[in-house]
């Protein structure tokens, strides 16, 4: 199958077989890191804006690495240290941006659709590293990539999403991908953190971390941010432990093996128990490697499309 | 897809078998022996003809060879033009000192050659690589050549080789496919 898709905005509405595309090719990109010299030439001629409006990590730092591994040339942008605090717009940013000649945007916004909105303005391929509470794409598929690594398949795995729902846009990538995927899908969490629409994906839906932990395969454990508790959305951090917190003992008493993702950062002892993120359930470090091989194969399949769409 | 019109064929089945032999016999005598050799094979057809080289040397030496699958996609220098798909490389043993012999189907540009030597320097420092070749066809853009040939064939540009083998075509053969009207 061949990849004809210029930007990747979303994992909505993206078919199976386009998903297993890029999940076997980051099986490629995983090897290129286990090398010696784990760097290939494939991207030289390719220059990627990393264009992040938000705070982030993990998510810049795997992109970085993954540009820098296929040899791309990048750029690196932070909303703190650039000419947006002097009111500049994100289409003029953007458009300098690309007036400098660069072929990808990588961009995380704190606004859903500024991916979308890019990339309509701009000729170069945009990647949403995360917009608002939409989507987070290649979080999706790092996850989907270490179910897959898990289990050796995603169709009809069991995942219970746990957490903060309604502003997750991990939750979304991953409810739309792992269910292309074949995968069964429960969400779980309070009723304050769960989105009036979950009804609409037609999905089942839980309030209660020990029936989710006694029907799941793997547990996706969202991390729960302190000011959703400022907001009123939940009593105290303390609380939300002892109801959702994802504990040894939950798990002992449900005495089954189970596997926990988390796409971090963690609160250890809020949403996951310290041990437990550490423990022999987790692969938590695995989704970071995975993470790297992940955005190295959507760099590289979208640069290959973008070439053949162009006809060059 | 317009059908192809063979012009000749130019290795049957017992005709590659007996390339195989001769070639699996050359890079012995070329390395005296076995001591440090390892087969690598360029995907695709590379890939079976390595192993089947490997099997014949093993089988006349007696002795294990390590044998390797290169895929050469992330580093050809025309991506961007196509979407290659990549498909893995396999080489799970260390090449530092060892005389590695590259295998591929047909030799013609030497960009594929090119690009699997690039490859094959990120996995370590080999004492030696050698290229063999079932086919070469010529019209090289690189200063590049064979150690090993099973065949030489002049063809013209438009023309084909293609290499047909069994464990993914279902048959052994070598055609040489013509020209289609107007190139």
């Amino acid at each position: 199958m061949e990849f004809r898709r210029k930007h990747l905005l979303e994992l909505e509405g993206m078919s199976r077989e386009e998903l297993t595309l890029i999940l076997d090719t980051a099986e490629t990109f995983r090897e290129v890191l286990e090398r010696p010299i784990p760097k290939v030439p494939t991207l030289r001629a390719v220059t990627v804006a990393n264009v992040f409006f938000e705070p982030s990590t993990r998510t810049r730092l795997s992109f970085e690495l993954a540009e820098k591994r296929l040899s791309a040339d990048l750029v690196s942008f932070s909303a703190a240290t650039s000419s947006v605090l002097k009111g500049e717009t994100l289409k003029d940013t953007a458009r300098n941006i690309e007036a400098m000649k660069v072929d990808m945007v990588v961009i995380r916004h704190s606004a859903a659709g500024a991916p979308h909105f890019l990339s309509r303005c701009l000729e170069a391929s945009v990647i949403n590293a995360g917009d608002g509470c939409h989507e987070h794409p290649t979080q999706g598929l790092l996850d989907m990539m270490t179910l897959r690594h898990k289990f050796g398949r995603l169709e009809g795995l069991k995942v219970a999403i746990v957490g903060d729902i309604e502003h997750s846009r991990v939750a979304r990538s991953n409810l739309h991908g792992l269910r292309a995927m074949g995968a069964e899908v429960l969400l779980c969490g309070p009723s304050t953190l769960m989105p009036v629409e979950a009804e609409r994906w037609g999905v089942a839906v839980t309030h209660d971390i020990d029936e989710a932990i006694a029907w799941a395969d793997a547990l996706n454990v969202l991390r729960i941010q302190r000011e959703r508790q400022a907001a009123g959305l939940f009593p105290s951090l303390r609380e939300y432990h002892a109801r959702f917190g994802v504990t040894r003992r939950r798990l002992e008493r449900a005495s089954k093996d189970i596997t926990i993702l988390h796409p971090g950062p963690i609160n250890r002892g809020v949403e996951i128990e310290s041990d437990l993120a550490d423990s022999e359930f987790s692969v938590i470090l695995d989704q970071v490697t995975n993470g790297v091989a992940v955005r190295m194969a959507v760099l590289y399949l979208l640069a290959g499309a973008q070439g053949a769409l162009e006809g060059s | 897809m317009p059908e192809q019109k063979v012009k000749a064929e130019l290795i049957d089945e017992q005709g590659l078998e007996r390339t195989i032999t001769r070639l699996a016999h050359e890079i012995l005598e070329r390395n005296r022996g076995t001591e440090k050799l390892a087969v690598v094979g360029i995907r695709t057809r590379g890939a079976p003809l390595a192993a089947r080289i490997v099997r014949k040397i093993e089988a006349l030496e007696g002795k294990r060879i390590p044998l390797g699958t290169l895929d050469i996609t992330m580093y050809r220098d025309d991506f961007r033009r196509k979407i290659p798909m990549v498909r893995g490389t396999d080489i799970p043993f260390e090449i530092d000192d060892m005389n590695v012999v590259l295998v591929d189907d047909v030799l013609y540009t030497g960009r594929t050659a090119r690009a699997a030597l690039d490859a094959l320097m990120d996995f370590g420092r080999p004492a030696t690589v050698q290229l063999a070749v079932l086919v070469d066809r010529g019209h090289r853009e690189l200063p590049i050549r064979a150690d090993y040939v099973g065949k030489n064939v002049p063809t013209s540009i438009g023309e084909e080789v293609q290499v047909r083998l069994k464990e993914q075509d279902g048959e052994d053969s070598v055609l040489l496919i013509a020209a289609e009207e107007g190139k």
